[in-house]
């Protein structure tokens, strides 16, 4: 995979999630994303940014233009030293929570991508890949 | 602090989300609707989203909270104006919106609160004769 161009953004307060829905809306819009795939891409951006703050305790977001072959896609990575997550696949199922929330962020998060990848421990943090292809 | 405007229609309340909304200004709107309800005697809200690019798990749980919270109050919400980019993603995302009316547009969402309330009228205060 080819990185074209790469922004960082600190996730610490609710207007920082905007910024990175910004961030991922502008750059999916400039590659001609059809609208749903737009939408669908900044909805998770949302989702897993939210979670960084709320969950993580803050931490950053990467946005970054990728390309791999002919494709062209939004790459987001969030990242957090916050207490982590002891049962991923329990995370993942819809209706689970930890914190305030309906649940749905990392299984709903998922489903709205192409590409989802998550590391996390308990005590050590979490770190969230996700791509959507055009 | 920002605000969203919230505008008094006949027996109503509009408010059009025009903006990427942050959460704090979500919650700030959940409060301020709570208020012009109870402070007008307002007996429905009508909340136009044409203009938010997304609506997320947050968003959507408020909107539920919101018509509950009016419920209790006396007064019916409905949503209007949702892309069908943002319908196709909310339920793909899991949200389904229980307990929130939608309607295509504001005349569409403005007929569907008119219509609630006569209904309601018409059960309470049935002529006796």
């Amino acid at each position: 995979m080819e990185v074209r161009r790469i922004e960082a953004l600190p996730i610490r307060s609710s207007d920082d999630v905007v910024r990175v829905r910004r961030q991922a809306h502008n750059w999916a819009s400039e590659l001609g994303f059809s609208p749903v795939d737009l939408t669908k891409l900044v909805t998770a951006a949302s989702e897993i940014a939210r979670n960084t703050l709320e969950h993580g305790g803050g931490g950053s977001a990467r946005v970054e233009e990728v390309r791999r072959g002919v494709r062209v896609g939004v790459r987001l990575t969030f990242e957090d030293q916050g207490p982590g997550i002891a049962d991923i696949a329990q995370a993942m199922r819809d209706g689970f929570s930890t914190r305030r929330g309906m649940g749905l962020g990392l299984g709903g998060a998922k489903r709205l991508v192409d590409e989802f990848e998550i590391a996390s421990q308990a005590g050590a943090g979490t770190k969230i890949t996700m791509t959507r292809w055009k | 602090m920002e605000q969203t405007p919230i505008l008094k229609v006949g027996p109503f309340l509009l408010v059009t989300i025009q903006v990427d909304m942050h959460d704090r200004l979500v919650q700030r709107l959940q409060t301020d609707l709570a208020e012009r309800i109870t402070a007008t005697g307002a007996r429905g809200v009508l909340i136009d989203i044409s203009g938010l690019d997304i609506v997320d798990s947050f968003i959507g749980r408020m909107f539920g909270d919101i018509a509950a919270q009016a419920r209790i109050l006396d007064a019916e919400t409905v949503v209007v104006g949702m892309r069908p980019a943002v319908a196709i993603t909310l339920v793909e995302l899991g949200v389904r919106l229980q307990g929130v009316r939608t309607a295509l547009n504001v005349e569409k969402g403005m007929d569907l609160l008119q219509a609630a309330v006569a209904g309601e009228e018409e059960r309470v205060g049935g002529s006796p004769d």
